[in-house]
């Protein structure tokens, strides 16, 4: 390894030849503030148009200040990464940018966790000298994300995540000067783009430029309406992630309190999607069960490799780029609306209560989801299975403006029936963890042997793509393992030429599933809290007695009761779906 | 500008090859489970409604490029060359054969001033604004312009007839201000002339 050696403030830092000045200074613990660089080391992402200039430092010797964030390490350099020029050269810069964004962070949505915001008070912006026209654009709400362009400072992490991470394709700058924006093509709305509502534009925008609609006054109308029961489902990926809105270590897992403050807000029946994830895994395991066996058959028209379908965000990309793979998805919903089916029906006869007035909230860690509930096939007469999906930052916010003190709560208990789930259905939000619950309880399903050893550790890390070799008693199994749309899009690429290897895959849309999702707290680029948030999954899941789905005593009490068995009339009316082709084409012949 | 001729026939196949050049894995030497292959082979979708010999004209300037991402200002360009302006829906042929997002075609086409959406008119008048011209008061040559056709610059008039564009110094600095019709060369053109130059194309 080459290394160069050079000075920063003074203290000496030897790092490897090709290192930025940015990572050399931060090795010293030197912070070098930047505002368009974003990085997430594990993940292989970062975002360098050395545009903002916040990051500029002086190196002795070169004329003018240097963007660290851009510039290669040289060995000797001398750089001074705070002195007068370089403070004027910050703060011209960051009164520049602000000289073009509306003044109203006090109702900004953003405010407190906007970047740009946090700049001008670390560096003590106290008036804006440039006065002039400010560039104004209409804002566009679509059913997951609001773009107001006014707030975009141009920095391009969304444009980076969206294509290049995503390989979505739905933002990219356009225009140009004082005019340019971050828009889908023609600037259409996002609605009519090919968007995923996938949210990882979301929860890298540094200002208030894109955000998430939000439901939460509708919530607090339904909660205030004396004629409505209104119930709530909690994903797995919130409870590693609330607490981080609470100053908390990320990580912490904060089950219990999440549920007492749920009821605090004043929810009938605070319930668990992961017990819908258990659902999900008994109909989606017994799908793949029943493909595997009939490709073992014989049977030409079976459609292998088996995709997972509870990613909202997945499935709306396989929607617009995939249209010719429709079949290939398990046709199970995904356990949010799992749930709301099952809600609606099951328990809404359990209370006896018209579907009309329950309300059926859930907290999502995801962005998409808010799309998903708003989708015809999941409504009944007009009547939503989920009536309305939060994020985890909504929540958060929600349970703050509740005057509950979060830290001070007991430990509660989910309700009974949907609340009860196993730790096959908590790991759904880790990357990996659907098809490892899947692969509990097939394995049992297929081969009647009890499973020794329940963690499949083949299946789990944060590479971008994975693949492992189940051994099914005999049967070896290939899995794929996918998160990110753009890894997604290799593996289906294989798929639709015909080289697809894999039985199964599990694909979600987010770096890191859904505990990186677009509607967690922000990571501001820390990958490490994604890391930490799977462990507290992985740990929740440990600590369970029951941790396949199939064992689950409300699960199977559901079958016994209402549903029958899996894949069964009942269940393929209400808890699977069908796929439409939304890319919106027309084929063409090329010879 | 275009340097490369069309007639360098490299006849690259649109999906297939860039498909098979993503595939970064290997998996063990199991046999494919299921093919899905066949039944796209020899189709391409595309979002648009667009004649068959118009797309095969565009995927013929992208095949010149070795449909490569890289080269979209060439191609951009060598399509505007050919159609005239870039309407979204060969925006979106060109995203398609480059395997870019239409998004990102956009992007680039609404970067660079001289692409156009907006088909020119059968006569595109263009004023010259560079320095002689513009101190001899182009400007005004070009307000009265814009006044008589009713539209402003890089539009085209209703009709079809009269695009209106500015450009810096055709090279004939003596007979400042300068216009061009077509490829036809007005010199001293005053803002009381602009109405005889338009009445000329009355008939045309």
């Amino acid at each position: 390894m080459q290394t160069v050696k050079l000075t920063i403030d003074n203290k000496t830092v030897e790092v490897e030849k090709g290192t930025t000045i940015l990572k050399a200074a931060r090795k010293i613990g030197i912070d070098i503030p930047t505002l368009c660089h974003f990085e997430m080391c594990d993940m292989n992402i970062e975002n360098k148009p050395g545009g903002c200039r916040i990051c500029v430092v002086e190196v002795a010797g070169r004329k003018n200040l240097a963007p660290a964030c851009a510039t290669e390490a040289q060995d000797g350099m001398v750089i001074n990464s705070h002195n007068i020029r370089v403070l004027n050269a910050r703060r011209t810069v960051l009164k520049l940018l602000i000289s073009d964004h509306p003044f109203d962070c006090l109702v900004c949505s953003k405010s407190g966790n906007c970047e740009l915001q946090s700049l001008a008070t670390k560096f003590g912006i106290r008036e804006i000298p440039y006065q002039g026209e400010k560039s104004t654009y209409r804002k566009d709400t679509s059913p997951s994300i609001i773009r107001d362009v006014d707030k975009c400072i141009m920095c391009r992490r969304c444009e980076m995540m969206c294509n290049e991470v995503q390989t979505v394709g739905a933002l990219s700058a356009v225009n140009r000067g004082f005019k340019s924006v971050v828009a889908p093509a023609f600037e259409m709305d996002l609605e009519k783009s090919p968007c995923t509502y996938c949210g990882q534009c979301v929860s890298v925008c540094p200002t208030g430029a894109l955000t998430e609609v939000d439901h939460s006054n509708d919530i607090l109308r339904a909660l205030s309406d004396r004629t409505k029961t209104v119930i709530v489902q909690t994903a797995p990926a919130v409870r590693a992630a609330l607490g981080e809105e609470f100053g908390l270590e990320p990580g912490t897992s904060v089950t219990g309190k999440m549920v007492a403050a749920l009821r605090r807000l004043g929810f009938k029946f605070v319930f668990d999607t992961d017990f819908a994830a258990d659902l999900t895994i008994m109909e989606e395991g017994t799908e793949l069960l029943d493909r595997l066996g009939r490709y073992l058959k014989g049977e030409e028209d079976v459609k292998l490799p088996m995709l997972t379908s509870c990613c909202p965000g997945w499935v709306n990309f396989f929607e617009h780029n995939f249209p010719d793979l429709l079949d290939i998805p398990s046709t199970a919903k995904s356990p949010q609306q799992m749930f709301g089916a099952i809600a609606k029906t099951y328990f809404a006869d359990k209370i006896g209560v018209d579907r009309k007035n329950l309300v059926v909230v859930s907290i999502m860690p995801c962005l998409a989801k808010k799309y998903e509930c708003q989708r015809d096939e999941f409504k009944v007469n007009g009547n939503p299975d989920v009536d309305f999906s939060i994020s985890t930052r909504e929540l958060a916010a929600f349970i703050k403006q509740a005057n509950i003190d979060f830290m001070d709560l007991p430990d509660e208990e989910f309700d009974n029936p949907l609340g009860e789930s196993t730790g096959a259905g908590v790991i759904f939000g880790n990357t990996g963890g659907v098809i490892e619950a899947a692969c509990r309880t097939a394995y049992e399903l297929h081969t009647g042997k009890t499973l020794e050893k329940v963690e499949f550790n083949a299946l789990r890390g944060m590479e971008g793509i994975r693949s492992a070799t189940i051994d099914f008693d005999g049967l070896p199994l290939n899995i794929g393992i996918a998160h990110g749309l753009a890894n997604a899009r290799k593996l289906l690429n294989e798929v639709r030429a015909g080289r697809s290897k894999y039985h199964a895959i599990e694909i979600m849309a987010c770096p890191g599933g859904c505990i990186g999702g677009g509607g967690q707290p922000y990571h501001f680029g820390n990958s490490e809290i994604l890391l930490k948030r799977a462990a507290s999954l992985y740990n929740e899941d440990d600590c369970k007695t029951i941790r396949k789905s199939h064992e689950n005593p409300h699960i199977m009490r559901l079958y016994d009761e209402f549903l029958g068995k899996p894949l069964s009339h009942k269940s393929h009316e209400l808890l699977h779906t069908t796929y439409f082709d939304k890319s919106d084409e027309v084929a063409i012949n090329h010879d | 500008m275009i340097t490369r001729s069309l007639t360098d026939d490299k006849s690259i196949k649109t999906d297939e090859p860039k498909i098979a050049k993503e595939i970064i894995h290997e998996m063990d030497k199991t046999p494919t489970l299921y093919s899905y292959a066949a039944a796209e082979k020899g189709k391409v979708k595309v979002k648009i409604k667009l004649s068959d010999d118009k797309i095969e004209k565009i995927k013929e300037i992208c095949a010149a490029f070795n449909n490569d991402a890289g080269e979209l200002i060439n191609v951009l360009h060598q399509t505007q060359h050919t159609f005239g302006y870039l309407p979204a829906e060969v925006q979106e042929v060109i995203a398609h054969f480059l395997n870019v997002s239409t998004a990102h075609v956009y992007g680039v086409v609404t970067f660079y001033s001289y692409f156009t959406m907006i088909p020119k008119g059968r006569f595109p008048i263009s004023i010259c604004t560079g320095t002689a011209c513009y101190v001899r008061g182009a400007e005004k040559v070009l307000d009265e312009f814009k006044k008589q056709l009713g539209i402003s610059v890089g539009q085209t008039t209703e009709d079809g007839k009269f695009s209106l564009s500015c450009l810096r110094c055709v090279g004939a600095c003596g007979l400042a201000p300068v216009i061009l019709v077509g490829e036809k060369v007005y010199g001293r053109v005053a803002p009381d002339g602009v109405k005889a130059i338009l009445d000329a194309y009355k008939d045309k």
